[in-house]
């Protein structure tokens, strides 16, 4: 026994030993590695001449941080971390009952978000409302929308599409352009900038469909930088770069959300605010990615929606079948750009705007990433990722206390990419195929199994 | 000429005439027919690389052939030239069905999910196209049903019933085999192209597949043209065996006409004795003359 205890000790001290020189380590690398990039600062003076400034308080905070961080890793995560794993593998896992929330997660997230504006209202008061209904919960929906829309393409089908911002671009113009030339009202345009975006889907489908993998993402990529060119230079009907503006806004059942007389704030004697127009347009955005999901859901359970998931499994296979894979993969392309022209014709009416600016291609690039990082085919990653990733850079804004670490010209917003990358890498190293990696079968004989992401491939063309 | 008359059945299903297919400089097949019989196994069988699934791709659509023509009658009377149908219409309206040499599952998918996927163009048209099975209409529920009924049957008689709900990727290999082999009888074939079903199974799995492939005959009435190398398979249970040798036919007839052919055995089961005396003596007659150069 008192062996047992002073081999314990000794591993102990030994740890804090190791832990002790890896922290110096740590400190000393990053000292030499920021001595140049944070120690000191080059900036202009009045005169437009080149001064260094010294920042060694900075610098010390940074070789602080690697220093402790190091030290706390190696004496205490670690050991943590091995000894979770030890109890890992001598305890196999027992067969886990999920839990209510896990099972019920769908359910319990629509009623949230049913009852987030009345709760954001009821806490911090109509003006109050404004940032979080609509910098948050508006613009993150757009992005699930959007997300579950490409994840029929990516997703189920195996399609690499870097162009999926067009669609969006598509279906925004559709609204802007009809709406101001030919006024016709929102609930009409919504379905038709859906059809307008799918025809573009078909039309860019079918030269391209024919190629695979690699070199079908860059023509996506391509068609996706046309659309926007087209809109910056067509200038006698788009405006070319200044975009179209003042585009109607959308009324609900007829009532205009302005202050007019018959105005919805007037006619249910509320106070005018734009708020109210915001929570109409939560709804609607939130009853659009309702629709997305259950359609994507329906379609999972048809035969074309599991030729889509044979097709990213097994081309050849698909076609020794007797399935149209050409006919395939177009619906596929023609349902994910639906699903993005009507988001897109959704932006430009909360927008009030839209410039071809909206649609580079780094949107198509977060929209891609959401998909990867939620777990391509799965609707409930994705909505989480959108989360995390949208959720995450507007959330940068409000972290006012970094401007007291870094200083007062800090501003968290500009470093969104560098963070969005560093989470993008930190996820794909702990769950390489996303939050939900398991695929749910669309129908069972004795049993409702999910099935392993590692079982289930990308797709590759 | 001889070989031509050997069989040549009343009522084929599949018809090979003049069949070529040339990759650019090689010849890999050179002018090949042949007949399969309706409700029969016929085998091609060859050394590696004789030109068989070469054949197998030209059947079924994924090569078009430099020259010939293959027809295809079913037993309604129908006839379709393969040679000129885009391959998934040839599954589809020919029903010629295939498996391949390296099996080609949808791993991700459970077992049950690859038989759905099979009977596609069938739910596709009782689901409307999609549309009216988005709406729910109850036809495609009845159809979807039916089909669920169908791959039960096929599961059954590949004996994977216990692992429908398991992805087709978790299988052992031999499994594998059978689920592809069920999953193209989902199709509804008339003629059923199997690429090596034998290959890597042991040889109790071979005995089954031997067995499920003459209950697939016997029950259906499905007519099966396979590849195989495993002769045990081969002499055991086809009717007819057609040898291929670089692109060209050299024997066709039932297995045991086959089997006493001295061009098969030349080609394809080893030399005779005589002939590997001659072949000795002709190395050494160029040995001597290579030596008499030297000195």
């Amino acid at each position: 026994m008192a062996n047992v205890a002073s081999t314990t000790a000794s591993a102990g001290t030994e740890v804090t030993a190791r832990a002790l020189r890896e922290a110096v380590f740590a400190g000393l690398i990053t000292l030499g590695l920021f001595v140049l990039f944070v120690g000191l600062e080059t900036d202009q003076n009045i005169r437009n001449e080149l001064v260094l400034r010294q920042r060694w308080g900075l610098l010390a905070v940074f070789v602080a941080v690697a220093t402790v961080g190091r030290f706390l890793i190696v004496a205490y995560v670690q050991p943590w971390l091995a000894q979770r794993k030890a109890a890992r593998v001598a305890a196999p896992d027992i067969a886990k009952r999920e839990s209510f929330f896990s099972r019920n997660f769908a359910k319990i997230a629509i009623v949230a978000l049913v009852l987030y504006p009345p709760v954001i209202l009821a806490l911090v008061g109509v003006q109050g409302s404004l940032k979080w209904v609509d910098n948050f919960g508006i613009q993150i929906l757009i992005y699930v929308m959007l997300a579950w829309g490409l994840n029929i393409v990516v997703g189920l089908a195996g399609l690499l599409d870097l162009g999926y911002v067009a669609f969006y671009a598509v279906g925004a113009y559709s609204y802007a352009l009809l709406s101001s030339y030919f006024g016709l009202s929102f609930w009409v345009l919504l379905p038709i900038a859906g059809i307008l975006a799918a025809l573009w889907g078909v039309i860019l489908g079918f030269p391209v469909l024919r190629l695979r993998g690699d070199y079908l993402a860059i023509v996506t990529l391509a068609f996706g930088e046309i659309i926007r060119l087209v809109l910056i230079n067509w200038t006698e009907v788009t405006k070319g770069t200044f975009g179209v503006s003042g585009i109607a806004k959308a009324t609900l059942f007829g009532i205009k959300f302005d202050a007019s007389k018959d105005g919805f704030a007037a006619l249910f004697g509320l106070p005018m605010s734009s708020a109210y127009y915001k929570i109409f347009l939560f709804y609607l955005i939130l009853a659009l990615a309702l629709l997305t999901a259950f359609v994507t859901i329906r379609l999972r359970r048809m035969p074309i929606g599991r030729a889509w998931e044979a097709l990213r499994e097994d081309e050849i296979a698909c076609r020794s079948l007797g399935i149209n894979t050409t006919m395939t993969k177009l619906t596929a392309f023609a349902t994910g750009a639906m699903f993005g022209g009507i988001a897109g014709s959704f932006f430009a009416v909360r927008q009030g705007f839209v410039s071809p600016e909206s649609f580079v291609f780094l949107e198509s690039a977060v929209i891609l990433a959401i998909v990867v990082l939620g777990g391509m085919g799965s609707l409930t990653g994705i909505a989480i990722a959108a989360v995390v990733m949208v959720g995450g850079t507007e959330i940068l804004r409000e972290l006012t206390f970094l401007k007291v670490i870094f200083g007062p010209t800090f501003t968290p917003e500009l470093y969104r990419m560098l963070i969005f990358g560093l989470a993008m890498v930190v996820v794909m190293v702990w769950k390489p195929r996303g939050f939900v990696g398991s695929r749910e079968p669309t129908a069972f004989l004795h049993e409702r199994k999910a099935i392993s992401g590692s079982f289930t491939k990308e797709g590759h063309g | 000429m001889a070989l031509e008359t050997t069989t040549m059945t009343n009522d084929p299903i599949l018809k090979v005439e003049h069949l070529s297919m040339r990759f650019g400089g090689l010849m890999a097949i050179n002018d090949f027919s042949f007949e399969a019989a309706r409700g029969e196994i016929t085998a091609l069988i060859g050394p590696n690389g004789a030109g068989k699934t070469t054949v197998f791709n030209c059947i079924t659509g994924f090569y078009k052939p430099t020259m010939g023509m293959i027809t295809m009658r079913q037993r309604s009377g129908g006839e379709f030239l393969l040679e000129r149908l885009p391959d998934f219409e040839i599954a589809k309206r020919a029903k010629v069905a295939r498996t391949f040499q390296n099996i080609r599952m949808f791993s991700g998918l459970t077992v049950l999910e690859n038989l759905l996927v099979a009977q596609h163009n069938k739910l596709m048209l009782a689901s409307g196209f999609t549309i009216l099975g988005l709406l729910g209409f109850p036809a495609y529920r009845q159809a979807s049903k039916e089909s669920i009924e169908v791959a039960k049957h096929w599961l059954e008689m590949a004996s994977l019933i216990d692992r429908a709900d398991d992805p087709a990727g978790d299988l052992p290999y031999g499994a594998q085999r059978r689920l592809e082999i069920a999953r193209a009888m989902c199709t509804g074939p008339e003629l059923l192209c199997l690429d090596e079903p034998a290959a890597g199974l042991n040889p109790r799995e071979s005995l089954a597949l031997n067995d499920l492939l003459q209950t697939i005959r016997g029950e259906t009435g499905t007519s099966i043209l396979l590849i195989e190398h495993d002769m045990s398979v081969v002499m055991e249970i086809s009717d007819h065996v057609v040898v291929l040798e670089y692109g060209q036919k050299i024997s066709d007839g039932n297995p045991d006409y086959v089997k006493n052919d001295p061009k098969v055995i030349a080609a394809y089961l080893g030399v005779e004795d005589e002939e590997v005396e001659e072949v000795i003596e002709e190395i050494e007659e160029i040995e001597s003359e290579q030596g008499g150069m030297t000195q």
